[in-house]
């Protein structure tokens, strides 16, 4: 009769895996008793202590995965030959299935993680998609371009476009060190933080000085944003700028490229920062790219950085060459290579004053947007914004409509309105400023002309006759005399539209040439 | 500086207004020195002649309410003629010409104030 089964003892036993017991199990791969083991290491000393007598290595391709330990034989002899061979076997078979299944279960762990990682790149993401500008300002007489790439791991790039009181138009373009949701959220914070005081302060300095003050409050150490605040005034040019270590914007002028140079540290690194301010003004035919370090700090297939140089050459390429952001994205393109892991955030902004209307011509394309397909510019001309200035674009209009031969009594009417619609440009648009002109784009179709009269919208465009004017209410003094202007506008052409826009207000007339609308 | 704008008295108690030019905001300060002196006369109308007007906006529009509010405090009849096709459409589409009667010439204006009672 068997004796009742004595229960098996089990012992915890914990090796570190710099004991040199390892790489002796690892190196003799055989069954080994613990008493024949030629160390003396904390390992051994615990095999000891629980009373192991022999050790089986499970080695599979040289490599240690795990090792039975085995009390003393039950018949309290020695384990036999036959026992260590057999032993031997086991392991043998053992030890590669022991492997694949830690293998599985690293791997589990492993897409574990990366799931993790997916899932927080998928919200670092949706964060910053959240605050990009959903189109681009449509400013008349300027071309305005952006380009936003994310790196895979994506950066903390952004950028956005403010409308500003006067027509003005805030850039802003900044970059948060490090990656991920933490840094999406300190974008988030600070393009809340930058529409915030944009709206109150007109200096971009002092807007980035506020910025600075609220943002060391908030920024998770070893956090800081670079960021360029500049302010556009569409009607004159001038660009404001001041600039928290972002790199520098190029600015195309005909002399060269020069760089818009304003000094000041990232925001939220350091208290009580000054942001120095700067100005330039953009002639017609010039522009201004914005970027990211993205660009430059790019690697070619040779570890070469894309570099600065590289950057404002482009830059100052003749403009024949197509736009600028095209331009840098292809040269790019060729310099890193098929096949490149982008490893930064690229965003790039360009801001480019279209040049100068010389009588009739091709117009910049942002005019013309509103035009039918099938209409021909007859002429395109600007009047200063002074008192009476509407007098001196009717026998420019005059001239450019007479090959249509309008009936006296159209043409007649359609003077009378555009008069209107540029006096109202002259001195509620430009406010009467001598330095703003009053842009007029004259076309036809074959069934219409069109007038559009367009102003820089110094007070925030919209039109000042909303009253509909009553004669009997002017005689009876309880309306002002005035207020005749959108009223006539509306009598004597046949269709009337008003469009605004960042910077400009346009009011479209439209006057069909046989009288009656087809 | 003598005043941009004339006035004669063709029959007794109606006075003619010669306007000549541009008639916008900034003629303002002629007519109002024009009427006066018209009105020194204590005419029983007051007759404009456009025929020298050249252009007209919607500030002179403005002028030619401010003048007629004037005239009919005053109790005094404002008609005139001169005016082109276009400027006559506006003087309708306005409703002036409601309350300033338009005529084709200066004989017909005149000839059309009531003598006097």
């Amino acid at each position: 009769m068997q004796p009742p089964p004595v229960p098996v003892e089990q012992a915890e036993i914990s090796l570190s895996p710099d004991d040199p017991l390892l790489g002796y199990l690892a190196g003799i791969a055989e069954p080994v008793p613990v008493d024949r083991i030629p160390l003396d290491t904390p390992g051994v000393r615990a095999l000891r202590e629980a009373h192991i007598s022999l050790v089986v290595p499970l080695v599979t391709s040289g490599e240690l995965v795990g090792l039975l330990s085995l009390g003393p034989r039950r018949s309290e002899r020695e384990y036999s030959t036959d026992d260590r061979r057999l032993l031997q076997d086991l392991a043998t078979h053992a030890a590669p299935a022991v492997r694949v299944a830690q293998l599985v279960r690293e791997q589990e762990g492993e897409a574990l993680a990366r799931q993790r990682i997916e899932q927080e790149l998928h919200v670092a993401r949706l964060i910053q998609q959240q605050f990009l500008p959903k189109e681009l300002p449509d400013l008349p007489g300027w071309h305005v371009a952006a380009h936003y790439q994310p790196a895979r791991e994506v950066g903390g790039d952004f950028y956005d476009f403010l409308e500003l009181p006067g027509g003005l138009l805030g850039v802003v373009i900044g970059d948060v060190t490090d990656k991920g949701v933490p840094a999406a959220l300190v974008m988030a914070t600070t393009h809340s933080v930058l529409r915030a005081e944009a709206a109150q302060l007109v200096s971009p300095g002092d807007v980035l000085r506020r910025a600075n003050a609220l943002l060391i409050e908030e920024m998770p150490p070893h956090m800081f944003v670079t960021c360029l605040f500049a302010v556009l005034d569409p009607a004159t040019g001038r660009l404001r700028f001041a600039n928290a270590g972002q790199d520098l914007p190029y600015l195309r002028t005909a002399e060269g490229v020069v760089e818009l140079r304003a000094t000041g540290m990232p925001l939220g690194l350091l208290p009580d920062m000054e942001y120095e301010e700067k100005e330039v003004v953009l002639e017609p035919g010039q522009e201004v790219l914005l970027h990211s370090d993205g660009v430059v700090e790019a690697h070619g297939a040779d570890r070469e950085m894309f570099g600065f140089p590289r950057l404002k050459r482009l830059v100052g390429e003749p403009v024949t060459g197509g736009e600028l952001i095209d331009r840098v994205l292809g040269e790019l393109s060729r310099f890193t290579g098929p096949g490149w892991e982008q490893e930064d955030d690229i965003t790039l902004v360009a801001l480019a004053r279209l040049p100068a209307l010389a009588g009739s011509g091709p117009l910049p394309v942002d005019e013309t947007v509103s035009l039918p397909r099938d209409a021909r510019v007859l002429a395109a001309f600007e009047v200063v914004s002074e008192r009476g200035g509407e007098r001196g674009a009717l026998p420019l209009l005059a001239e450019a409509i007479e090959p249509l031969g309008l009936p006296k009594g159209r043409r007649d009417a359609l003077a009378t309105a555009v008069g209107e619609a540029t006096m109202n440009a002259i001195e509620h648009g430009n406010d009467c400023r001598p330095d703003l002109s009053v842009r007029l784009v004259v076309a036809a179709t074959d069934t219409a002309v069109l007038v559009t009269v367009t102003d820089r919208a110094v007070n925030g465009g919209g039109t000042e006759d909303v009253e509909l004017p009553d004669l009997d209410a002017k005689l009876a003094g309880a309306q002002s005399p005035r207020g005749w202007g959108l009223f006539l506008m509306r009598e004597l052409v046949d269709e009337v539209r008003v469009r605004d826009s960042v910077g400009g207000h346009t009011v479209e007339l439209v006057q069909h040439r046989n009288g009656t609308p087809p | 500086m003598s005043p941009r704008f004339g006035i004669r008295i063709p029959r007794a108690r109606v006075v003619v207004l010669d306007v000549s030019g541009d008639l916008r905001a900034d003629a303002r300060e002629d007519m109002e020195a024009a009427y006066a002196d018209a009105a020194a006369r204590e005419p029983q109308a007051v007759v404009l002649n456009l025929t020298e007007v050249d252009y007209m906006d919607s500030s002179g529009i403005a002028l030619l309410v401010g003048l007629l509010a004037r005239a009919r405090r005053d109790g005094r009849e404002l008609s005139a003629y001169g005016l082109s096709d276009h400027y006559r459409e506006i003087f309708t589409i306005t409703r002036l010409s409601e309350f300033i009667h338009v005529y084709d010439d200066e004989p017909s204006a005149v000839g059309n104030v009531p003598a006097a009672t």
